[in-house]
């Protein structure tokens, strides 16, 4: 089975969710639905042999003011992953539907991305950060994040005696 | 009222009878031997019976993905290298791979070949070291000093190619960052005819120990149900019987040159799928790596150990998905390049995050000591975890 399988598989049985393909070097991707993505994702469980999530993670696009939710599936059986892409307005309340119900690897994996890009999963039973404290201000690989200089009174960067000081990552212009 | 006079009343009988026994919460690290790490578990315990055991990582969380995206294509591959910081090789491995993927650079075969056996060692030394710490976490301190002393071996022929011990930063986009000298594929060939007939000294001192088999066989049992749901890959799939291994299945490198089998688990000692299954695959994936290794050294060509590759990488547009074989699974890197020196977004799927998630359901109702022998099978490395 090729991407192009895939696609023709999905588009056949599930029109209305695949809004396109992205045509990316090496690797395309599929662009769905947001709403539809837990309809998707079990039909390519149930009926193209997809047994697997690969991977779950976001991307934040100032320029295009969106989100972008990455899913790749994998499967032994053809011994392939396709990736699905979802896009979000770019907003702090942006919303998508939880994967935990299907897969349960989604359950920390969507953790992950709220703690990090900063997008909400309904349905998801554990809505909270994962790596960051939870008291943490901020989402770090959004575009525009700045480090904070103080977290609970002590500074982040790490100041030594001789004043050089070592930043936790710049800010990306 | 005494309490001789209670007992004559038979009160104090009735009050045991509405005593009740509470479920306690424990905390189990951040700083404790049997995590391998900064990890804290938090444990509901009642008596001895595990209830819920849940995971709180982020201790050694630094953003690597943030670091990536402000460092151009070379500047990435140090800090690849202190993801799995026991297994560094096999890390930028995959690093240099997903790059070469995305520009289309053709590696040397000499550098293939170098790559490969030093990944191979690599694997090795990494299962070496959990074969140790995983005796000792089962209470058997020998097994970790007959570890150590061949990992030290191992550390030596890599000091000697890359000058480092630990971080080699050594394979590079386009090939190694130093030629293999003919005294180093000595050093090799001389370690691996060593090394080989230990690993029966190991099954004979540890494998098939009563007291370890006892204490692994039929404990953290993961089915293949259970690695789908979770996306577990690598030896926690290959422990259940799965016979998947991406070297073999989709080959990358010069894999599909080289014979080796795919050792799965067998359910020999209890379960399919338990602690010792996936402690015994690991085992056996070492004298597999030997064999690699063994039919590579003698043939390595001569030619350039790194192709024509310039100072800063131009990578064009575009995104790529690349999974390599590592020692813990199947360690994947999701690159998106908009065309510039450095790369807008890079994702990092770590094996090892999604190995420590199932702790919870694999666990349930376990005695405590079960736990640390099923938290020791998962062979985690915090710095990959937290990234």
């Amino acid at each position: 089975m090729t991407f192009q399988d895939v696609q023709n598989k999905l588009q056949s049985q599930l029109s209305s969710s695949i809004l396109g393909v992205e045509d990316v070097k090496p690797d395309p991707s599929l662009k769905i639905a947001p709403r539809d993505i837990v309809t998707v994702v079990q039909f390519m469980k149930d009926h193209l042999q997809f047994e697997t999530l690969g991977d779950l993670c976001g991307v934040d696009y100032p320029a295009q003011s969106s989100f972008c939710v990455v899913y790749h599936l994998q499967s032994y059986t053809h011994k392939m992953v396709v990736r699905l892409k979802c896009y979000l307005p770019r907003e702090d309340g942006a919303e998508m539907p939880s994967l935990t119900s299907i897969f349960k690897a989604a359950n920390w994996l969507e953790r992950e991305v709220f703690d990090m890009i900063g997008v909400r999963f309904t349905g998801h039973p554990e809505m909270r950060r994962i790596l960051c404290p939870e008291d943490w201000q901020g989402h770090p690989l959004r575009k525009d994040y700045v480090t904070p200089d103080y977290y609970n009174g002590m500074p982040v960067p790490l100041f030594f005696e001789d004043q050089t000081t070592v930043t936790s990552g710049e800010t990306h212009s | 009222m005494s309490i001789s006079q209670e007992l004559v009343e038979g009160r104090l009988s009735q009050t045991t009878e509405n005593l009740r026994t509470d479920e306690l919460l424990l905390n189990m690290g951040p700083q404790h031997p049997s995590t391998h790490g900064v990890l804290r578990v938090v444990v509901t315990t009642d008596g001895e019976i595990v209830r819920a055991a849940k995971p709180e990582i982020g201790y050694l969380h630094r953003c690597f993905e943030k670091h990536s995206e402000n460092v151009d294509y070379m500047g990435v591959a140090p800090y690849v290298d202190r993801l799995d910081y026991l297994a560094s090789m096999n890390n930028s491995m995959g690093w240099a791979i997903a790059v070469e993927r995305m520009v289309g650079i053709e590696v040397p075969r000499r550098a293939e070949f170098i790559r490969v056996i030093v990944a191979e060692l690599q694997r090795i030394a990494s299962h070496l070291l959990f074969f140790g710490t995983y005796g000792l976490d089962m209470g058997a301190f020998t097994a970790f000093l007959y570890a150590f002393r061949e990992r030290e071996k191992i550390l030596d022929i890599f000091e000697m190619i890359s000058g480092a011990r630990l971080l080699y930063n050594y394979m590079w986009v386009g090939g190694v960052s130093r030629d293999m000298s003919p005294e180093a594929v000595t050093r090799i060939k001389e370690f691996i005819d060593y090394f080989e007939p230990k690993i029966d000294e190991y099954n004979t001192l540890l494998s098939f120990n009563k007291i370890f088999t006892e204490r692994t066989k039929s404990v953290g049992i993961v089915d293949e149900a259970t690695c789908h749901t979770y996306g577990l890959t690598g030896v926690m799939l290959r422990g259940c019987g799965v016979r998947w291994d991406l070297r073999k299945d989709l080959p990358y490198s010069i894999y599909n040159e080289v014979e080796f089998d795919v050792p799965v688990g067998s359910g020999q000692m209890g379960t399919l799928g338990d602690c010792w299954d996936r402690y015994f695959v690991r085992m056996q994936e070492m004298r597999e790596s030997v064999r690699i290794i063994r039919q590579l050294i003698d043939r390595i060509p001569s030619g350039p150990h790194r192709g024509k590759v310039g100072k800063v990488v131009k990578v064009p547009a575009g995104e790529s998905f690349t999974r390599t074989e590592c020692p813990r699974g199947e360690l994947a890197f999701y690159i998106i390049s908009d065309g510039s020196a450095k790369p807008y977004r890079v994702r990092c799927k770590s094996p090892c995050f999604l190995n420590i998630s199932t702790l919870n359901e694999i666990t349930e109702g376990v005695m405590v000591a079960d736990l640390i022998a099923t938290i020791g099978s998962l062979d985690i490395v915090l710095g990959e975890v937290d990234r």
